[in-house]
């Protein structure tokens, strides 16, 4: 034993030091990742002045819409779900504008946000909605724009920047083509 | 009663128009309880069909319970009470119906949502962290405190001294410190070292 005592294995310091070393930047690398999440997840929705986010839409009705071919117009992107109710408040009124606007260099884009699809074709069909509608795949769209939920509305203005955001449904038709007008007079 | 009376009083034997009436008025009845029978039966095989393809709300909830709806955040779709996670349940309802395998079921609310509707998420990307971290933290951890354990044992066996209770303790522990015990010569320049 007492042998044993006196032939103990020497400390090996550089290897313990460089075990320590990895181990603090493992952690450290831990909490600046978290850190990012949660400096992400309060950033809130994309601001008024900020680029929008590209993205492509698959509509119901099998059609590809993407951002990408509306340069130069104004978009109007709701986020809708057949579940909200608040949604229902503003459907009528954003099909109205698009009447009035489509033939004038607006584009309408619906996005519907973790939706079943019967439920949201009859939705569609309910407030007898025309624009390009199509549903969030993946959640990617509504990542894209950080929503916090539905209904949320984003103007874009014809350099491809957020001019209007909507959160929460719009109460009337005026308030829907004053944003739609902010962003046209830019 | 009386359309039998009639019979006998139109002639023939007494059994015969038993017969032909006992016959007769059953051949009939059971014509069309055979003929309605064979036009419900297929109707009723489809609702029997119909009853028993239909999932019970036990295996819906079965899948339901490993997925989340974005929209309730830590609620698990199984006991998920909004509209949007009863739309959802009615889907996965849909979709047993159609013999679809919970994998495909999984694999479509993916497809529509994105990998966060999983309970466990899929090994791949970012997603490796919450695989790796937790058993890397553990690794860390074991050996740090197997690191603490043997640096606590270590003076005790090094020294000699006798472990706290040393009943039983080894003789050679009882030994007196010997001073060419190389630990206490590591120990004596450490100190000199450090002033």
């Amino acid at each position: 034993m007492a042998e044993a005592a006196g032939t103990v294995e020497q400390p090996r310091p550089q290897i313990r030091r460089r075990v320590t070393i990895a181990v603090w930047a493992a952690i450290l690398g831990l909490l600046i990742l978290l850190g990012f999440g949660q400096i992400r997840a309060q950033q809130g929705p994309v601001g008024i002045g900020s680029r929008a986010p590209e993205f492509t839409l698959s509509a119901f009705d099998g059609k590809q819409v993407s951002t990408a071919d509306l340069k130069g117009q104004v978009i109007v992107v709701n986020f809708w779900a057949s579940w909200c109710r608040p949604c229902e408040q503003e459907a009528r009124e954003l099909e109205q504008a698009y009447q009035m606007y489509k033939d004038r260099g607006v584009a309408f884009l619906g996005v519907d946000y973790v939706d079943t699809e019967r439920e949201a074709l009859a939705y569609l069909a309910r407030f007898s909605i025309t624009y390009p509608n199509g549903p969030d795949l993946g959640t990617r769209i509504s990542q894209a724009f950080r929503i916090r939920g539905v209904p949320e509305t984003y103007v874009i203005g014809t350099d491809g920047r957020i001019v209007a955001v909507q959160i929460g449904p719009y109460d009337s038709l005026e308030s829907v083509v004053a944003h739609i007008e902010m962003a046209s007079s830019r | 009663m009386l359309s039998l009376s009639k019979r006998e009083l139109d002639g023939g034997s007494a059994d015969d128009r038993c017969w032909t009436t006992v016959y007769r008025l059953p051949s009939t009845v059971c014509s069309f309880v055979i003929l309605a029978i064979l036009v419900a039966s297929p109707r009723l095989a489809g609702t029997a069909l119909a009853q028993e393809d239909e999932p019970t709300d036990d295996e819906v909830n079965a899948i339901a319970k490993g997925l989340y709806c974005p929209v309730c955040e830590n609620v698990p779709l199984d006991v998920c009470p909004t509209l949007a996670c009863k739309q959802w349940r009615e889907t996965i309802r849909e979709k047993l119906a159609l013999g679809w395998t919970q994998e495909r079921i999984e694999q479509y609310f993916v497809d529509q949502y994105g990998d966060r509707v999983l309970a466990t998420p899929p090994p791949r990307g970012l997603n490796w962290a919450v695989y790796l971290i937790p058993p890397a933290l553990f690794l860390v951890g074991a050996a740090v405190v197997a690191g603490a354990i043997r640096a606590w044992q270590r003076p005790k066996a090094e020294l000699g001294l006798r472990p706290l209770g040393g009943l039983g303790a080894p003789q050679a522990q009882d030994e007196p410190l010997q001073a060419d015990d190389p630990y206490l010569q590591r120990l004596e320049e450490e100190l000199h070292r450090r002033g």
